[in-house]
């Protein structure tokens, strides 16, 4: 039988809480990463929502950016939501002046991009390769960004069904990274987080 | 669920307040406060005409600030963008939805508009934070429709004892509830003059169901340190940034204590070299009647 993975959550700032509670929920171990050495113990890392310009400062400030870097090239699993998707995209539109990002997945990514706090949302979406594809996921989405571009090796895996942005990409995967728009932690619903576990268990 | 699309939901209004943990939103007066303190790292701004420490020193009636103004902070910066109503004035908050803003502090820092009631904040699709000095308000608040609880210490004063009481009291409160038998719990909700149904749900769970930030009187990093460790969720910072000798540096070391609120090290680093904190007034120097915590009930 396979050891039971840790996961860390980067916790500079944002929904760390119910990332952490998710992860347990669905049987791996999890534990908060805000230092080089807390990074270097984990299997894996989910990046929460929040503020990424937020995130991308603190990272550098105390010099995590570069080990997050070097931990993605070396395959450590990533998924992000929402401001973590931004942290893992290579080319973001809208960004603040100098602002950087992990790097690692094959898109370009906008900021804010379905408008101010009135515009979130929440709607039903299908999300490929979780348990029950049929059923749909509650996609709880938060000033969020969504995805203008893929390159060749990266999957979609959700888009918006319905409503004005119907068909706007808000789910992203590649080999060992996975990004949604949407924030799979607020809801009770544990089948994207099952997905990323199935991506570590694998990898 | 279906692929209909809901917005002002209670998740997406509350969710986005779980999104603002750990991090500090800062009070801003102009487009180059807004962009010192997005550059700093501030997780949002809080658009206002005057700090409450101008807000003390010049007195008068303290109203909503000039849509010109909130658009154009708006525009100079990606984070979200939060502005202030008077008590009660649900107009001003309609103005303020209309504006776009991201969410609404219906604020004891301006001069109230009802010494009643507060606004029914389900009725908007933008959200609301609310100041609380105790369980019982935050826990009115939320009925109200309320999506982000703060502490109501003493704004303008750079004297943070009041966000301290406030914080120990909230959480005491929610302690001692959470300890108390299922038929104690409609005294207890006689007591705090707060719902049942919600005086039931924070006994079972033992936390508010929505995030609870600190607000009042927040001027050093070491400020912000204390509030995280009392069980903030995160920091409002008003006059503390904008009426200190150096801004720049002084947003940078606040919103960098707050990540390492736990990590004495770290707080002590970035408090060096910060030149004057805002000159403080003491709470207990003010009269009675000029208290904000007392607005609101």
């Amino acid at each position: 039988m396979q050891p039971v993975p840790t996961i860390g959550v980067l916790a500079i700032q944002g929904g760390v809480r119910e990332h952490l509670r998710a992860l347990e929920a669905s049987g791996v171990n999890s534990t908060a990463v805000k230092t080089r050495e807390q990074l270097s113990r984990v299997d894996a890392l989910v990046i929460p929502g929040g503020e990424s310009s937020t995130m991308d400062k603190l990272a550098r400030t105390f010099e995590l950016m570069e080990p997050l870097r070097e931990a993605r090239a070396s395959g450590l699993p990533m998924f992000g939501s929402c401001a973590g998707m931004i942290m893992l995209a290579d080319r973001i539109v809208g960004a603040i002046e100098g602002q950087e990002s992990i790097r690692g997945l094959d898109i370009s990514v906008e900021r804010n991009a379905f408008g101010s706090q009135s515009e979130s949302f929440e709607t039903g979406i299908v999300v490929r390769g979780i348990r029950e594809p049929d059923r749909q996921f509650e996609g709880v989405f938060i000033r969020a960004p969504w995805v203008l571009e893929v390159g060749e090796a990266t999957d979609v895996i959700a888009r918006i069904s319905s409503g004005p942005h119907e068909g706007r990409i808000v789910g992203v995967r590649s080999e060992t990274l996975m990004a949604t728009s949407f924030h799979p932690e607020l809801t009770a619903d544990l089948r994207v987080h099952e997905l990323f576990v199935e991506m570590v268990r694998n990898s | 669920m279906s692929s209909e699309i809901s917005t002002g939901t209670s998740r997406v209004k509350r969710g986005m307040a779980e999104m603002l943990k750990g991090g500090v939103i800062m009070d801003v007066v102009n487009v180059d406060q807004a962009k010192i303190a997005e550059d700093a790292g501030a997780v949002a701004v809080m658009a206002l005409e005057r700090v409450p420490a101008d807000i003390r020193a010049e007195g008068g009636v303290s109203r909503m600030s000039d849509p010109d103004m909130i658009d154009a902070i708006k525009a100079a910066v990606s984070i979200p963008v939060m502005a202030k109503v008077r008590i009660g004035h649900f107009a001003e908050a309609q103005v303020l939805e209309s504006l776009g803003v991201d969410y609404i502090d219906e604020s004891e820092v301006l001069s109230p508009a009802d010494y009643a009631n507060h606004i029914d904040k389900w009725k908007f699709t933008v959200p609301f934070v609310c100041g609380a000095t105790n369980l019982g308000e935050a826990l009115r608040r939320l009925t109200e429709g309320a999506a982000m609880i703060r502490s109501k210490g003493e704004a303008g004063t750079g004297d943070v004892s009041n966000a301290v009481t406030h914080m120990r009291k909230i959480r005491s409160e929610v302690l001692r509830l959470s300890s108390m038998a299922p038929d104690e719990l409609f005294v207890a909700a006689k007591e705090l003059q707060a719902p049942y149904d919600l005086v039931v749900e924070v006994a079972r769970t033992g936390s508010l169901p929505t995030v609870l930030f600190t607000a009042g009187g927040i001027a050093t990093p070491a400020d912000a340190a204390l509030m995280m460790q009392l069980g903030a969720d995160g920091v409002f910072v008003g006059s503390g940034i904008f009426k200190s000798g150096n801004p720049a540096e002084r947003a940078n070391a606040v919103v960098q204590a707050t990540m390492h609120y736990d990590n004495p090290d770290v707080v002590a680093k970035v408090s060096r070299g910060l030149g004057e904190a805002m000159v403080g007034i003491n709470v207990a120097d003010i009269p009675v009647h000029h208290r904000l915590e007392d607005r609101g009930w």
